[in-house]
């Protein structure tokens, strides 16, 4: 593998900022306490951890004593999911989209089989939900309804201050998995009436291993995880403090580069975008690109395969991912991109290019010289679609 | 990201005999675009059935792109008959080895090459389409031969494994009843051949007894458990054990399956090598 690195699968994980590693270091070494314990050593790492839950807060304009930290997205999910119907066991009718990650996609799977009733909510050939849809599906024993804020495969936003003032309006809950929004567009939760909201700490430059349930006052929910006091007893276990100051310092520049996410990362993205599709022999926009995050491109290469864009661009240094379903371990191609009706001829060959602000202009153009050169190559090879090469 | 070898690497970066051949003396395809792979083989071949040159066109990920590309050079200089008895196995081994997850890569290579020499020797895409009328696997299109073929080469036991030499039973794996019912025909097939084992050493009875019910409990419950059965020992006359399976096993249809390929060899293994299970029904 060469030396050189451009990283653009940020929607998998991301760089941990160095700010943040800064920030954390103390409390591996000489702040080590327990900032549950009674005596000052311990009572110290308290305010620290108080502050960090302050900047998580203000990130989605929500309360600090809202904000409960996790371990990971996919046990936020888990929680809010697991504790909302815990909490009201006489409702057995639960929403979801079919575009979900898996860390909520799974679980509804599981409730189906355990007596649940699911509803599956679709979304069109651009990956938008059907509300109409959602309309028709709530009824009286509605429990839960959890739709993602932003889809991790092709960047695509849905409305959530609309399908959340549905959802409440119809006496049911309402959890999002923002995971992939948090930290690139704006979160208001005093505008927005999001019940319990998911956010993952490795996906906004801090570390793995750190995540967050935000939970709205008065909203029961079962707790996931029962032992000590910690988190107002609402998730026990330690307080995982250096993560928990990491992902406090990363929400605080997420805040800080905001406008730089939305005004430069969609600009570079854009670019890469708008030559890709230009220049290819075949290459086409997965994704309603007009309500998209910003660092998203999703992008189809017709009658090449996945996994063998992926590995040509490794050989130069390119980290991004794709659809295939040679990536995925299973045989099944993107469950997303199939739910938006995308043929196979396109779903084989999507490669999912997701930036970051660590990224440049000269990234983008390192990606375009050479994506162009491995698509001429896998066509050259492959048996579909020879005469549209020969034409190009 | 999988974990190839150099030579599945090196086999990939840089294919062999990419392309085509115009007038081809044979050409087989296999795979489809759905499934996210496909392959088209094309043979140069001369009067006396020996293979001068071999080209290939591949839609797929780097170990189909690998396979395709160690088969061209393995069959190149060999005649028409000779490629015939080629096996998926034969091409995985010449590359080093796949990933499991992978096997079908290879399979398909094979697919593509049974095909060329069924074309070379005068049959048509129809009397082929005919041959392959017993689809088990709707959502990948793959029927019982193909299957029978793979479980028969490479010795598979499981649909998981079934499923990553062939893909079948990938997807909405509805057949995975059938696919069982294939691996228990082959296999118990393959088990007539063996010649069985000489004499172990004795266990009196109650030993015997003992190192059984350990086993159920340690190796053979938590197992059986996890889809909802029991098993239960009825008794033992000599190295002869007969068990009654209960809860969900009692019903299910690969219960004898599970007897022979797996309760079998845990008792062999952990009590004694010359033991023979049966199923007494409760």
């Amino acid at each position: 593998m060469s030396q050189n690195l451009v990283y653009t699968d940020n929607n998998a994980t991301t760089m941990v900022a160095p700010e943040v590693v800064e920030a954390m270091m103390p409390f591996f070494s000489q702040l080590y306490g327990n900032a549950s314990s009674m005596h000052f050593f311990g009572g110290q790492i308290k305010k620290y951890v108080d502050d960090a839950r302050g900047k998580v807060a203000a990130l989605i304009n929500a309360d600090p004593a809202e904000i409960i930290f996790t371990s990971c997205g996919t046990e936020s999910d888990n929680a809010a999911i697991r504790g909302i119907l815990a909490a009201q066991p006489e409702k057995r009718h639960i929403i979801t989209s079919r575009v979900e990650h898996p860390a909520v996609k799974n679980v509804f799977q599981h409730l189906g089989k355990n007596g649940y009733r699911v509803s599956e909510i679709s979304v069109d050939r651009l990956g938008r939900i059907d509300l109409d849809e959602l309309r028709e599906k709530l009824d009286h024993e509605t429990a839960l309804v959890s739709i993602m804020w932003a889809n991790n495969e092709t960047g695509v936003i849905f409305p959530i201050q609309e399908i959340a003032e549905l959802v409440k309006s119809r006496g049911a809950v309402f959890h999002t998995d923002a995971v992939q929004a948090a930290g690139k567009v704006s979160i208001d939760l005093h505008k927005t009436p999001v019940d319990l909201l998911s956010i993952s700490g490795h996906k906004l430059h801090a570390p793995k291993g750190i995540g967050v349930l935000y939970l709205r006052k008065g909203v029961h929910c079962v707790p996931f995880m029962m032992g000590g006091h910690q988190e107002s007893g609402r998730r026990a276990g330690t307080e995982n403090v250096p993560y928990i100051v990491g992902l406090g310092r990363a929400c605080e520049l997420a805040h800080e580069f905001m406008s730089v996410e939305q005004r430069e990362v969609a600009r570079l993205r854009d670019l890469l975008e708008s030559e890709l599709t230009e220049k290819a022999i075949d290459a086409s926009v997965n994704g309603d690109t007009e309500h998209r995050l910003p660092n998203t491109a999703n992008i189809s290469f017709k009658y090449i395969e996945g996994e063998s864009i992926l590995m040509l661009l490794s050989e130069v240094g390119i980290a991004a991912s794709s659809g295939s379903a040679c990536t995925s371990g299973s045989l099944e191609p993107s469950h997303v991109l199939r739910a938006m009706g995308i043929p196979f001829t396109r779903v084989h060959g999507s490669v999912r290019f997701s930036l970051s602000r660590y990224n440049t202009q000269d990234d983008m153009h390192f990606i375009v010289q050479h994506m162009l050169r491995i698509e001429k190559r896998l066509r050259d090879i492959s048996p579909f679609g020879r005469d549209e090469i020969n034409a190009h | 990201m999988w974990d190839y070898n150099e030579k599945v690497k090196e086999y990939f970066l840089n294919p062999r005999n990419v392309g085509e051949i115009k007038n081809a003396d044979a050409v087989g395809e296999a795979g489809s675009l759905a499934c996210g792979d496909q392959l088209k083989l094309m043979l140069k071949v001369d009067d006396k059935g020996l293979i001068t040159d071999a080209k290939f066109q591949t839609f797929g990920c780097g170990s189909a792109i690998a396979s395709a590309s160690a088969l061209t050079e393995m069959i190149i200089g060999k005649t028409m008959d000779d490629v015939a008895k080629i096996t998926n196995k034969d091409i995985v081994d010449y590359l080093g080895g796949l990933p499991v997850e992978k096997m079908h890569c290879s399979v398909m290579g094979h697919e593509a090459l049974e095909a060329a020499v069924s074309n070379y020797y005068g049959e048509s895409p129809e009397t082929l389409e005919a041959k392959k009328k017993h689809v088990v696997c709707e959502c990948f299109g793959v029927t019982d031969q193909e299957i029978i073929s793979v479980v028969r080469d490479n010795k598979l036991l499981t649909v998981e494994d079934v499923t990553h030499y062939t893909k079948a039973g990938g997807g909405c794996m509805s057949c995975h009843d059938k696919i069982r019912a294939i691996i228990e025909k082959v296999s118990g097939e393959a088990e007539k051949t063996v010649v069985p084992k000489p004499e172990a050493k004795k266990l009196t009875n109650l030993q015997k007894v003992k190192l059984i019910e350990e086993t159920f409990e340690k190796e053979i419950r938590p197992m059986l458990r996890a889809d909802g059965g029991d098993i239960e020992l009825i008794d033992i006359e000599g190295s002869r054990v007969t068990v009654s399976l209960r809860g969900m096993c009692s019903s299910c249809t690969s219960a004898s399956f599970t007897l022979k390929k797996y309760i079998e060899p845990k008792l062999r293994e952990f009590v004694s090598d010359d033991i023979t299970v049966e199923e007494v029904k409760p």
